[in-house]
């Protein structure tokens, strides 16, 4: 599949915004200026990345705990999410939701969900509702390997392929669950490979390869686009960061995280790849981090500068029509 | 306005036959909806004039009740049938965690009109897992109204409010109750939610009841009327949001309260209304407010013990004479 010069620097870019922004909750967490839980998909910006870039404003995501990159990748503005993980009134859900639960219903983002594997029966709900009101956007659905066991997984998919609805279910393979490797945990060894079971295709990624995951999810999508119903998307990844912030991690060595730093990091990868096929110089990248980096610093500023909610504002909201 | 006798089971196909008609957003997902018109039969010809908004399911509780949430935040306005009130448990984060939760959890960016519908209640010798009454538990949870029912009429008009409502509403209907006739109008109405209706006037104690308790209440009115004791029911209808304007101007004027409910009286919802009723009217109390419910056992099979375990009519009157001391 061609993939035009700007394109590839745009994937570039985001994946750059999204370990930037990521880094930068990380530092403000431990500065004890975010409250609460805070969950970093650093490392694994490829799959968020490439697979967002194959959807239309008007399509959805629906994203988990671990849910920055996919929320950034679909278009939503880092300023509005830092004034959410502040807690501020500025954020996008008002200082109601934090990290764990933001949301841009104008840009398709059905939110990120708090509980594990609790988005597959709600994408599922936005499938029918796409079908009954006979538009072509696609549901796109992130999960990781633990949430691929629990019972939501399968009443989803099984009534996704059983009705052909418009969803692509994208797995991040990071290897663990919480503290519990995948291996140990997901019998057969292949989440993708279960898709055979429901009669749906199935697909393993690297998942630390953008260019890869695109190409890969483009042909589930255009597949959903068109009314052949789901698939599911593998995409082999890695977190380098503690399943929290603030996790002892004895579940595994130093020496692992280092080695998937140094080899298989998206970012470095795909840089050194548009460096050698001479897409961008090294002058150009320098010059974007810049630039990203001053975003994501007037982001920062716009959250610690907006004000707290009202306490009283607790209140409001809770119904329509209360 | 004219008037004809009709079934609760009519009266839900009718509410849902004129909003369907109305409003093509709204469909019905479930299990078995369409071969026999559902379970109940309260489907009954919609499938016909609505194939495409009638959704027959696999066995996928879960999938189901968050397909209803998915669907109504994307611009749909769903019906889930629950089959069973009792099979909530097996779709309670969907409930609970997300159908309750998204709307506030994401500052309000979004809406959820969405109706999930839920057949409750005893008096079939269906046992411990389809017999259950657990309203109370959704009234607990923050997000969520609750309809309870008891007479036609009123299925029909609180199901039409439930579903042009913009939040999310679990309405529970009494099993027990779907041959149950009584009059409806013939011109189109809706009941809002969150008002109590007075089904008898009287002066001496208060009984708070809803869904098919109001017709034991009925029965036991007549029965304390022969001792002398005249007694106001108040039919509550909807539990959340809770009439309690209604509530606290009859207990003002009878000074007595008993409540009734076919849920087990302990963590019932009577004692929500017996706490609330003892802070905020406590002066105006001339007695002990008293919880008429089940028994708390799970619902036993043999039709003898059922009733054993069920409140019935004496227990009402009993309890109204404990409230009134006598």
């Amino acid at each position: 599949m061609k993939v035009s010069k700007d394109q590839k620097k745009a994937l570039l870019r985001k994946m750059v915004e999204i370990r930037l922004f990521e880094e930068e909750v990380e530092t403000l967490f431990q500065q004890q200026r975010i409250p609460g839980f805070v969950h970093l998909s650093i490392g694994q910006e490829a799959s968020a990345v490439g697979s967002c870039a194959m959807l239309r404003k008007d399509d959805y995501i629906i994203s988990t705990h671990r849910g920055h990159a996919h929320i950034l990748a679909k278009g939503a503005e880092p300023k509005y999410m830092f004034a959410e993980c502040f807690g501020k009134v500025t954020g996008y859900c008002k200082g109601k939701g934090g990290s764990m639960h933001i949301a841009d219903f104008s840009k398709g983002i059905l939110g990120a969900n708090g509980v594990v594997g609790g988005g597959f029966p709600i994408m599922t709900g936005a499938g029918f509702s796409i079908k009954l009101r006979g538009t072509d956007q696609v549901g796109m659905v992130f999960f990781g390997d633990g949430a691929s066991n629990r019972g939501t997984f399968h009443e989803a998919v099984n009534m996704a392929a059983v009705f052909k609805l418009p969803i692509v279910f994208v797995c991040e393979n990071n290897r663990y669950a919480s503290t519990s490797p995948a291996e140990k945990m997901v019998a057969g060894g292949s989440i993708a490979n279960r898709a055979h079971s429901y009669g749906i295709p199935g697909a393993i990624n690297d998942g630390n390869n953008v260019l890869a995951v695109r190409e890969s999810v483009a042909e589930a999508v255009k597949r959903a686009r068109k009314g052949f119903g789901p698939s599911i998307i593998e995409n082999e990844t890695y977190r380098y960061k503690g399943h929290f912030e603030g996790d002892r991690q004895r579940y595994r060595t130093p020496d692992e995280i280092q080695h998937y730093r140094l080899t298989r990091d998206p970012i470095d990868r795909f840089e050194t790849q548009l460096l050698e096929d001479k897409v961008v110089t090294q002058k150009e990248i320098d010059a974007m981090k810049t630039a990203v980096a001053e975003e994501i610093e007037d982001a920062v500023r716009f959250a610690e500068e907006s004000p707290l909610p009202d306490p009283h504002e607790a209140m409001q909201g809770l119904f329509v029509n209360p | 306005m004219a008037v004809r006798e009709l079934s609760c089971s009519l009266a839900v196909a009718e509410a849902l036959m004129e909003e369907m008609e109305r409003d093509k957003t709204i469909f019905i997902l479930g299990e078995d909806l369409v071969s026999n018109g559902g379970i109940f039969g309260q489907f009954r010809g919609l499938s016909e004039r609505f194939p495409e908004r009638i959704i027959d399911t696999p066995i996928s509780e879960t999938a189901i009740v968050g397909s209803g949430v998915g669907a109504a935040i994307t611009g749909m306005r769903p019906i889930i049938d629950m089959h069973f009130a009792d099979f909530v448990t097996t779709a309670m984060d969907e409930i609970v965690n997300q159908m309750a939760k998204l709307r506030y959890m994401f500052g309000g960016q979004v809406k959820l009109p969405l109706v999930l519908w839920a057949p409750d209640g005893s008096g079939l010798n269906a046992a411990a897992q389809h017999s259950q009454c657990l309203e109370n538990w959704f009234v607990h949870v923050p997000g969520l109204k609750v309809v309870v029912p008891s007479e036609p009429a009123d299925v029909k008009g609180l199901l039409k409010a439930a579903i042009r409502d913009d939040d999310p509403v679990i309405f529970f209907q009494h099993k027990k109750l779907f041959g149950q006739t009584g009059p409806v109008p013939e011109d189109k109405y809706i009941v809002p939610l969150g008002k109590a209706l007075v089904r008898r006037e009287g002066s001496d104690v208060t009984l708070l009841t809803y869904s098919r308790m109001t017709y034991f209440c009925r029965e036991a009115a007549r029965e304390l009327a022969q001792k002398g004791i005249q007694a106001e029911i108040i039919d509550l209808r909807t539990l959340m949001p809770l009439d309690f304007v209604t509530i606290a101007e009859s207990v003002k004027k009878t000074r007595h309260a008993v409540v009734a409910h076919e849920a087990c009286v302990t963590g019932g919802f009577g004692g929500e209304l017996s706490a609330r009723i003892t802070e905020e009217l406590f002066d105006y109390l001339d007695g002990p407010i008293v919880r008429v419910g089940a028994r708390h056992v799970p619902m036993p099979f043999s039709p003898c013990m059922e009733n054993y375990v069920l409140p019935q009519v004496e227990d009402i009157v009993a309890g109204v004479m404990k409230a009134l001391k006598r």
